[in-house]
């Protein structure tokens, strides 16, 4: 067989895939493009062609750039905690002791809860008058009193980091278990025996092992975190006084709330490209590191 | 043989006819409710029953959503051919319901009799540019809902009649230490606290806009305001009250933590039965009380309408069913969680026993309802006020501020 | 393995016993919840175990009488599996000939990367169209539509875990195949798809998972019990519409079950499907 005809019936046998991928994914995209430069409602009118009108007008707001910080904190305290005790977790469970198994079992628990059913769970937990967590730390004498957890703009946000981050990490955790456990036993031992410490054992003899998957891992749970919606929505809709409203909650309220499709699809379009940003940047990350290592 | 074909085809035809006959002739209508105050989902799931029995070619199916869902979801189905034939709307809906073609236009198939038997607050609900858009359905209003066990423990004789006072006594309810902080209200950035302030401004005697701009920023819009922060920073606010929802307030009150509360219609019974609520048989209720020198009492239209959506293809078969729940023996029937639209129920000793409280509240608060203001633009003109009021709780900033962020955010 | 000392093992029993608290406890709070009864779960001190065990709930939603809040329930679980089911039968139908072909063919790898890419794109960015599409086929509040859409998430996602698993088998068993005169559809019947065959269950796995998580588009997209799925059927419930927190927990535990059991029996293949990814990109 030719090189070509192989080329060709790789063509072919995408096909099916490609043509879902442009109709269901590449035409609604170019689409949004399109409706970025009209006024258009969602129901009834198609709108007219207005320019970078709504691009500008949403740039220059007060929502956006305080939303964008909000998104960019949500995004990176809960992926970086995730990470942390993600790979905590990891070195704990390659460790030897009673019933690990178990435990290395029961880690995909909240990983395997659906996103909504974790938001409301943690929802019911923060409840301020009957929740468990004041409940919990009342009794153990940690707080004095009840309070409210998801009602002020200082706790309202870390809550959520926490209701994420509690669903997220057991992922770093195996990944990174899995990593583990491809590390050849001799290098660890030949670097005890050279009287490497802990750290430097971690830094120099495991990490390099580690930092290809995590990276993964980092990538994609940065990407999940920039679009999050449905923790928020359910736990707090974007309140207290909008302090954990993210981008995409603001574009729902934009295109299908206030059913300003035209503006809505250019904030979409804004933070599909932030997206895409951060995303290049990681992937020149990733590069170098696997250069270096 | 072919003419046995015939015959089979015949026989299968017929027989086919005689199986599917029925199906046919069932229409099936789709409605959107709302299950979060007003009639409970069973209530209205029996009315439909009841609808069904007398109408057995017509079959309905229920959506229920929480009040937050309900526009979103209304204004999205429009897109799906065959989305919600019935659907209930707040009273602040219709103006962009109706830019919108939301709604059908129903003014001609409303009778004399309803013309003149509903009252006329109730048809507010579902007007909008001398056009009505549906049939009232919840005529609905905050009222002020007393604990009397702890106003009598508190040696208060009297429920207040101002908002001043209703300060005062809760103040005295924390100071002899009974209750930490005796007042609970919706004010979790939604809708829920647009009603509480929207009370709070008519007793002020503010409006919302003037000439189609907005004037909330200033006079009673502000001292309405100020009075939420001052309850709040004074600490006779449960501070909980800024993630609360109606529910949770019910919740609270009916656990005897609070002992006032402005809810509407539905906690009366539902914090009398004794089933679920720790304070059955001391549940008071007045009119949400006025400002001195500037009104007796204070109460927000909280209404809401059923309306025919533009894409039904069954406008008859709902607005059958529209009539039939609207109808003064449906509510009369289920008087217990909302409380009718037609005038002469309120005269009624069937409708009025065993919650003639409430009944002597309504007739004072019903007649007072102030209207939220009607704007096609509502949804943005709300968002922006939920913020400038959570933001002044919060201590963000300071009241007038927050309202004029809100005045530039408003859309208007 | 080496040895450790006393304190350092007590310290490893220690956390490791913290590690499982932290992830059992909101998951048994969750079915206590579910199973308590009102007053034990609005009482100050709060009780953690119900006086009295009340299953009534779990009743309540999975009863099927008409126009019920159980037949609600029920119709929107029966709406999530439908929607996962389609969605994950459709993307394993577009993406094995796909991953296949790119992990026999690196020229044509690119399009892989370029369709693995759209995973960056938010949701948002596409709502809007798929609305309008969706509305203009009068697909909206339908299960097609719905998983229709779904595949937007499911179909770069399985390709991307299918190529790894194909990349894992030999390309000389098949090349011996054709030397011996066998056509495509024959290797690929005979030898490559039953060597992939757990690669290929990992990926349902998780599309179904996937799917069965979703809630933007299916919030957007349906409307009533004839496609609500579960996810928002559940959203609906503690959105301020219920008061009863073990009605919303026992919604919770309902819907969380067949994720939590396929996570638990199936860890093995969930497992070794996320770090292949990982590892290999």
């Amino acid at each position: 067989m030719t090189n070509n005809w192989i080329t060709t019936r790789a063509w072919f046998l995408m096909l099916p895939l490609l043509i879902v991928m442009v109709a269901i994914i590449g035409w609604p995209l170019f689409d949004t493009v399109r409706l970025s430069f009209t006024d258009a409602k969602l129901v009834g009118t198609a709108g007219n062609f207005v320019g970078f009108e709504n691009y500008v007008r949403i740039l220059s707001g007060p929502n956006f750039q305080r939303t964008l910080i909000t998104t960019f904190w949500f995004a990176v305290l809960s992926v970086s905690a995730e990470m942390v005790i993600g790979v905590l977790a990891a070195l704990l469970l390659n460790q030897q002791f009673y019933g690990r198994s178990v435990l290395r079992a029961l880690m995909i628990l909240p990983w395997a809860l659906p996103t909504v059913v974790n938001a409301t769970l943690w929802r019911l937990i923060y409840n301020p008058e009957y929740g468990a967590l004041n409940a919990a730390l009342t009794q153990m004498g940690i707080i004095g009193a009840y309070q409210s957890w998801l009602g002020e703009p200082g706790t309202a946000l870390a809550s959520l980091i926490v209701a994420d981050c509690w669903k997220n990490f057991p992922l770093v955790a195996l990944i990174a278990l899995a990593a583990l456990q491809a590390v050849p036993r001799d290098i660890t031992a030949a670097a005890m025996v050279d009287g490497a410490g802990a750290w430097s054992r971690f830094r120099f003899v495991i990490m390099p092992y580690l930092a290809g998957p995590l990276m993964v891992a980092l990538v994609l749970r940065t990407i999940e975190a920039f679009k999050v919606f449905d923790i928020i929505w359910v736990m707090t809709r974007g309140g207290p006084a909008n302090s954990t409203r993210t981008l995409s909650i603001l574009v729902y309220q934009e295109a299908f709330s206030f059913q300003r499709a035209g503006s809505g699809a250019s904030l979409a379009l804004i933070v599909t490209l932030l997206v895409t940003i951060l995303a290049v940047a990681y992937a020149a990350l990733i590069r170098k590191s696997a250069g270096v290592s | 043989m072919l003419k046995s074909v015939q015959t089979a085809l015949l026989g299968a035809t017929l027989l086919g006819a005689a199986l599917f006959s029925p199906a046919h002739a069932e229409t099936k209508i789709n409605a959107l409710f709302m299950a979060q105050a007003a009639y409970s989902e069973a209530d209205v799931r029996a009315m439909t029953e009841a609808f069904t029995k007398a109408n057995p070619d017509i079959s309905v199916n229920l959506e229920f959503v929480p009040y937050e869902g309900l526009h979103d979801k209304t204004v999205l189905a429009q897109g799906s051919g065959g989305g919600y034939d019935v659907v209930l709307f707040d009273v602040i809906w219709p103006a962009e319901y109706a830019t919108n073609k939301v709604l059908t236009d129903v003014t001609d198939k409303i009778t004399p009799e309803m013309k003149s038997g509903v009252l006329p607050g109730a048809w507010t609900t579902v007007e909008y540019d001398g056009k009505r858009y549906g049939m009232p359905w919840i005529l609905d209003t905050k009222y002020l809902f007393y604990n009397k066990e702890i106003l009598e423990k508190a040696g208060i004789k009297a429920p207040p009649t101002t908002w001043a006072e209703l300060a005062e006594q809760a103040k005295t309810i924390k100071d002899k230490g009974i209750l930490a902080t005796p007042i609970a209200w919706s004010w979790s950035q939604a809708e829920a606290a647009i009603c509480d302030y929207t009370t709070l401004v008519s007793a002020y005697g503010g409006s919302f806009l003037k000439d189609g701009k907005p004037a909330f920023q200033t006079g009673g819009g502000l001292d309405a305001l100020k009075y939420m922060v001052d309850s709040y920073t004074s600490g006779v606010t449960n501070p909980n009250s800024k993630e609360f929802l109606e529910e949770d307030v019910r919740r609270l009150f009916q656990n005897g933590d609070v002992a006032f509360a402005l809810n509407w219609t539905y906690m009366y019974n539902m914090a009398n039965d004794p089933k679920d609520s720790k304070v059955a048989g001391k549940v008071g209720v007045v009119p949400a009380p006025g400002v001195e020198g500037k009104s007796k009492v204070s109460a927000v239209n909280g209404s809401m309408g059923l309306g025919i959506t533009s894409t039904s293809k069954h406008a008859d078969e709902a607005w059958k069913y529209i009539t039939f729940m609207t109808s003064q023996a449906t509510q009369n029937q289920y008087a217990k969680l909302s409380l009718p639209i037609w005038a002469s129920s309120y005269d009624d000793p069937a409708v009025a026993k065993g919650q003639e409280e409430l009944i002597a509240a309504a007739k004072v608060g019903l007649a007072a309802m102030y209207p939220r203001p009607t704007t096609p633009k509502y949804q943005e003109l709300s968002t922006a006020l939920q913020q400038a009021i959570q933001e002044s709780l919060l201590g963000q900033a300071k009241p007038d501020a927050a309202l004029e962020t809100a005045v530039q955010n408003s859309g208007l | 393995m080496e040895r450790r000392s006393l304190a350092a093992t007590i310290f490893v029993h220690l956390a490791a016993l913290l590690l499982l608290a932290v992830i059992l406890a909101p998951v048994l709070w969750l079915f206590v919840m579910s199973i308590s009864s009102t007053p034990d779960l609005i009482a100050k001190p709060l009780h953690w175990w119900p006086d009295t065990v009340d299953l009534s709930r779990y009743g309540v939603l999975l009863s099927s009488v008409a126009n019920s809040a159980g037949q609600a329930f029920v119709a929107s679980l029966f709406n999530s599996i439908k929607v996962a089911g389609m969605a994950t039968i459709a993307a394993l139908i577009v993406a094995i000939p796909s991953a296949w072909a790119v992990s026999r063919t690196p020229s044509v790898g690119w399009s892989l990367y370029a369709v693995i890419a759209t995973y960056m794109l938010p949701p948002v960015a596409l709502a809007v169209p798929l609305y309008m599409a969706l509305s203009w086929l009068g697909l909206l509040n339908n299960v097609f539509g719905l998983a229709l859409v779904y595949l937007t998430i499911l179909a770069p996602f399985t390709t991307w875990l299918l190529k790894s698993g194909f990349d894992s088998i030999p390309r000389e068993i098949e090349s011996a195949a054709t030397m011996d005169g066998a056509r495509l559809d024959q290797i690929l019947r005979i030898i490559t798809l039953p060597l992939a065959a757990p690669v290929m269950a990992t990926a349902a796995l998780f599309a179904f998972l996937l799917a069965w998580d979703e809630f933007f588009y299916a919030l957007l997209f349906t409307s009533d019990q004839r496609a609500k799925t579960l996810t928002v059927a559940i959203a609906d419930l503690a959105g301020g519409r219920v008061s009863d927190y073990g009605l919303i927990a026992t919604a919770g535990v309902l819907a969380a079950l067949p994720p939590l059991l396929i996570g638990l029996f199936m860890q093995r293949a969930l497992i070794s499907g996320l770090t292949s990814g990982g590892v290999k990109g």
